[in-house]
């Protein structure tokens, strides 16, 4: 047997510990009208890293995420308090341009949400909203983000056809790339496998493991071992509180808080 | 096999098997070495064995670092969960053949200038040979996923203990013929059995290989030839 010489290996499970924080996270509480959803929340979310939010229902995994892009400010008895910094501005202000912050924050949903027209205009669509292209710009990008979202070789020929007519998984992966396509700076996904198969969640997985090297990624999901596999960091949460945030390894390995370990454990939750 | 659908997968169980290829090549030459330096009186080769064995140790963590990591992350089951599996146990093996080879080495310093029985020696050196032959085949047929050539040294481990129970025969005689051989023959007798011991290993090793290819344990009783240490031989 030949010699051979030791590698690093190569882990997706190690987090960057050089990288800098994207969003950062200061005493953030939000309340659905009366109901206080989120209790001062800190914590940071690191530039070109996983971070996974598990948790039981209820426990404000999704209404985190729904702050980060604001979808909150369409209901007007929702309300946040406190500090999301982007790029050294509070997004939760009332002086953000919504529509520039959700083109930099995009957000991938539980179920596929393709718009009732062909799969290239799906693509198109974010960009023909916020900028002026030319013809064959937008044709270059569109390709771009569906060969990114790993779905080009199966629609190049058919681009004009509608992407209702496409297979749950294509239509995640195409809701992806409409995402992708604006250029954010962040991605989130809310439940992006749950109603899918297990092949098509095994490629949205691969998917997002890829995406990592050029977007910042915050995943919530029910599915603890999908945090495990595809996470760098994760951030357990219960009853609107952060219990414990640290790298994946960590918090699946030796978590610090006994919460923690019962709910990664099938203890409780 | 064909890929998985997460290349990083693919890529976390590629290097788990190069780790335990190189802790295969490690161990092997390990054991080479200790017996030469014991045939030869080579005291710089006992100690470049000596001071190998805490990189095999240090190859043996990482390995079962990246299985738990694995076992964690990718929940493997069917094949991929017995090669996680294999590797951590053919490890354990390998770190203990690792040791039994240290312990040859620093044998070979204590008696080193009293070959008073160079005759001795043959036999031990062609005990050894043995033994690497077994492990060398061990390793390729964990590298080839080769189930035949796993079972072939399983069923050859007896012949090692049938050679070990001659060799203490023979040291016996001589100690019985001239007291001064004493130290010297208890020496290589635990040599001997040193090389017996890893040759028990060796068959772990393609125990384990067969269990991941086929996804079944062997028998429990293995063919054995008589051994000095068996009370019941």
């Amino acid at each position: 047997m030949s010699q051979m010489a030791v590698q690093d290996a190569p882990s997706a499970a190690a987090p960057n510990k050089d990288a800098q924080v994207c969003i950062g996270v200061k005493n953030l509480d939000f309340y659905y009208g009366g109901f206080h959803a989120l209790k001062n929340i800190n914590m940071n979310f690191f530039d070109r890293q996983v971070t996974a939010m598990i948790g039981p229902s209820g426990c404000g995994k999704s209404t985190l995420l729904r702050v980060f892009n604001r979808i909150y400010s369409l209901y007007p008895e929702q309300r946040a308090t406190g500090e999301v910094m982007l790029d050294g501005r509070n997004i939760i202000s009332d002086n953000v341009d919504i529509n520039e912050l959700r083109a930099r924050i995009g957000m991938v949903f539980q179920k596929p949400t393709p718009f009732p027209m062909s799969i290239y205009d799906n693509c198109a669509f974010g960009m023909r909203l916020y900028e002026k292209l030319s013809k064959s710009e937008l044709d270059d990008r569109v390709e771009q983000a569906l060969r990114k979202a790993a779905l080009w070789d199966e629609v190049k020929d058919k681009l004009k056809q509608s992407g209702m007519g496409l297979s749950g998984g294509q239509q995640q992966r195409m809701c992806i790339a409409r995402t992708i396509a604006q250029q954010p700076d962040v991605i989130l996904f809310d439940e992006p496998t749950s109603a899918l198969d297990p092949i098509s969640t095994g490629k949205i997985e691969e998917l997002i493991e890829e995406l990592r090297a050029d977007f910042s990624i915050v995943i919530v999901t029910h599915n603890m071992q999908q945090a495990a596999r595809i996470s760098q960091y994760t951030a357990f949460m219960y009853l609107g509180e952060l219990i414990e945030f640290g790298p994946t390894t960590k918090i699946f390995m030796e978590p610090q808080q006994k919460r923690t370990l019962d709910y990664v454990t099938g203890r409780f939750g | 096999m064909s890929d998985h659908i997460s290349k990083t997968f693919d890529q976390e169980l590629d290097q788990l098997r190069r780790l335990v290829a190189e802790m295969g090549g490690l161990s092997e030459r390990m054991l080479a070495d200790a017996t030469i330096a014991l045939v030869r009186e080579d005291t710089k080769r006992a100690q470049s064995v000596i001071a190998t064995d805490p990189k095999l140790d240090e190859l043996q963590r990482t390995i079962e670092d990246n299985a738990v990591l694995m076992l964690m992350r990718r929940q493997p089951v069917a094949n991929d969960l017995r090669e996680v599996m294999a590797s951590i146990r053919i490890a354990h093996d390998l770190e203990r053949i690792g040791d039994l080879a240290k312990n040859i080495a620093k044998r070979s310093l204590k008696v080193q200038g009293h070959m008073q029985l160079g005759r001795a020696m043959t036999g031990v050196e062609a005990l050894s040979r043995l033994a690497q032959g077994q492990l060398k085949d061990a390793l390729d047929a964990y590298a080839q996923s080769n189930d035949k050539g796993a079972l072939d040294v399983w069923s050859r481990d007896g012949q090692i203990d049938a050679l070990e129970n001659s060799l203490f025969r023979e040291l016996l005689t001589y100690m019985m013929e001239d007291p001064r051989n004493i130290t010297f023959c208890t020496h290589l007798l635990f040599c001997a059995k040193n090389i017996e011991r890893l040759g028990d290993h060796t068959t772990n090793i393609a125990e384990t290989v067969h269990f991941v290819v086929t996804g079944r344990a062997l028998p429990a009783d293995r063919p054995k030839g008589d051994s000095p240490s068996d009370p019941t031989a």
